[in-house]
């Protein structure tokens, strides 16, 4: 922070809330921007589709085997404690209320904050350094529509699809421990554990996919696309992108539960 | 050393900057700017590194703000631009990047055909196929559209840049370091592919460089750049006969006298 006299300007807290709060304002510009750009013609959807596919298809994969193990292993830990009870017939809606309220939103969300998040924040912040961002402005390309605005618009679309996705495979999960334990049929398996589940339950978690989708673009994007100091500065937008993302998606959950259980 | 292009229009002036400023924090890098470039005119900016060449071009085409002073491309200035109409004109201008800024994941066709099809939704399949055929012809490299930009040379890499910004057919080309980095041959191809550029898309140009002889060989007139300020305007000749340290210093370390 220099004036333009050359004399450095002093801190108005200190040099560290002073960059915080710039970082914070610059951050609300960025998020006011998308809105502006997301509503202005012509819409990118190629481009739009082609993240979807590397979004979505790509993280497929993870996801199945993360969200799987999910609902095998929590199956598997909550067994002895309600066999002692005798009440091992609640496990589908007791793993179905989890996974669909719980697990299903946040194992998405820090799957993909990890691995779309990342992958962004480095695309991005490599483009930034190396002058492509440039490269398309100068070309009379509006890279904010053209890399942000499909960026994020694919993430907030994409998690809810893939949350589904992964509630129904972490079900899936479930449902083998609980056939190979209790010989349930799948039929018999899913309609209990769908017997407790609101449409409240599937509205919420699909907003908080959605809101983690969406902060997962912006945070990865924002950091990509402003990253600066060469190849440093690319590992920086990176792992940043994970870091805030998942720090901003526990923060978002707990403020979420708070409002369901309030309307519940 | 270049022959002067005939067709340069002296009453036609293209960019036209006038006391330009810019600071970053308390390093002024430009302090009192003033140029003209005429119509078909190559402009080169010599000066040292560091000293405020590329970020003069950068706010010529608008990436950057100057703190003051006017930059006036054909007849707009830029500062005072909407979005809408920067867009405009910076397809009127072309931009070749000293790294040339190719995208990494598109092949060197695509790159071309990038520009094209974003800024011209009708344009058909063939049409487009035609230009970028053109345009790699004009630098010289139809056998690369197929690579991608990291199975390129330097040299190479910065002719497909040079073509992107052909494809447009810009009025007024901006080079930032054309030869940095090349082997002396690869210099001598850039040098020539620029006044090729110059002849066949009659285009004006500036050229920043610290490449004395990319300066001799491609400039219709030179300014120096010191500290942020042209210490000297003029054809190459006039300029070398300045008695100024930071030119004389050029001319000792460079092998073309």
């Amino acid at each position: 922070m220099d004036s333009s006299n050359g004399q450095p300007e002093k801190p108005v807290i200190s040099p560290g809330v002073d960059r915080f709060f710039i970082n914070v304002h610059t951050t609300f510009l960025f998020v006011a921007r998308f809105f502006r750009e997301l509503f202005r013609f012509p819409f990118e959807t190629r481009e739009f589709i082609r993240q979807c596919y590397m979004v979505g298809y790509k993280s497929l994969a993870l996801i199945s085997l993360t969200g799987f193990i999910t609902g095998l292993v929590f199956t598997k830990q909550s067994r002895p404690s309600l066999s002692e009870f005798g009440a091992t017939s609640w496990l589908p809606s007791l793993i179905a209320i989890a996974v669909i309220r719980a697990l299903a939103p946040l194992v998405t969300a820090l799957i993909c904050a990890g691995k779309v998040g990342s992958s962004i924040g480095a695309e991005l912040g490599s483009m930034r350094v190396t002058e492509q961002i440039d490269a398309m402005e100068v070309s009379a390309i509006n890279p904010f529509k053209y890399l942000v605005v499909t960026r994020v618009l694919a993430t907030t679309v994409c998690l809810p699809i893939l949350m589904a996705y992964t509630a129904l495979v972490g079900l899936l999960g479930s449902y083998l421990d609980v056939h190979v334990n209790e010989q349930t049929s799948i039929t018999f398996f899913f309609l209990k554990a769908f017997s407790d589940i609101t449409f409240l339950d599937l509205f919420a978690s699909t907003f908080k996919a959605m809101a983690y989708g969406f902060t997962i673009g912006i945070v990865s994007c924002y950091q990509g696309y402003n990253a600066s100091q060469g190849t440093q500065g690319v590992g920086k937008a990176a792992n940043i992108s994970v870091v805030i993302s998942m720090f901003l998606i526990f923060i978002e959950e707990v403020i979420i539960v708070q409002v369901v259980n309030s309307i519940r | 050393m270049k022959q002067r292009n005939p067709e340069i229009d002296m009453n036609d002036v293209v960019i036209s900057i006038r006391d330009l400023y810019k600071s970053f924090g308390s390093n002024h890098v430009l302090r009192g700017i003033n140029l003209d470039v005429h119509k078909g005119e190559n402009v080169v900016v010599l000066g040292r590194s560091g000293t405020g060449k590329s970020v003069l071009i950068k706010i010529i085409v608008g990436l950057l703000y100057p703190d003051a002073g006017t930059v006036n491309v054909l007849g707009k200035d830029v500062s005072a631009l909407t979005e809408a109409d920067l867009r405009e004109l910076r397809m009127q201008v072309g931009f070749s990047f000293q790294s040339a800024a190719l995208y990494d994941s598109m092949t060197v066709g695509e790159n071309l055909a990038f520009p094209l099809r974003r800024n011209n939704k009708q344009i058909s399949n063939d049409q487009v196929r035609r230009m970028v055929d053109i345009v790699l012809d004009a630098v010289g490299l139809s056998q690369a559209i197929n690579q991608l930009p990291a199975e390129l040379s330097g040299g190479q890499r910065k002719r497909i840049g040079i073509a992107r910004t052909l494809i447009l057919k810009p009025q007024i080309m901006l080079y930032d370091e054309p030869t940095a980095g090349l082997d002396p041959i690869t210099c001598i191809e850039i040098n020539n592919l620029i006044n090729e550029v110059q002849r066949r898309f009659n285009t004006s140009s500036i050229i920043i460089t610290h490449d004395l002889t990319c300066a001799k060989e491609t400039g219709d007139s030179i300014a120096v750049m010191q500290e942020g300020q042209f210490v000297a305007q003029g054809s190459f000749d006039d300029v070398f006969r300045k008695e100024n340290d930071l030119i004389q210093s050029f001319y000792q370390y460079n092998f073309i006298q």
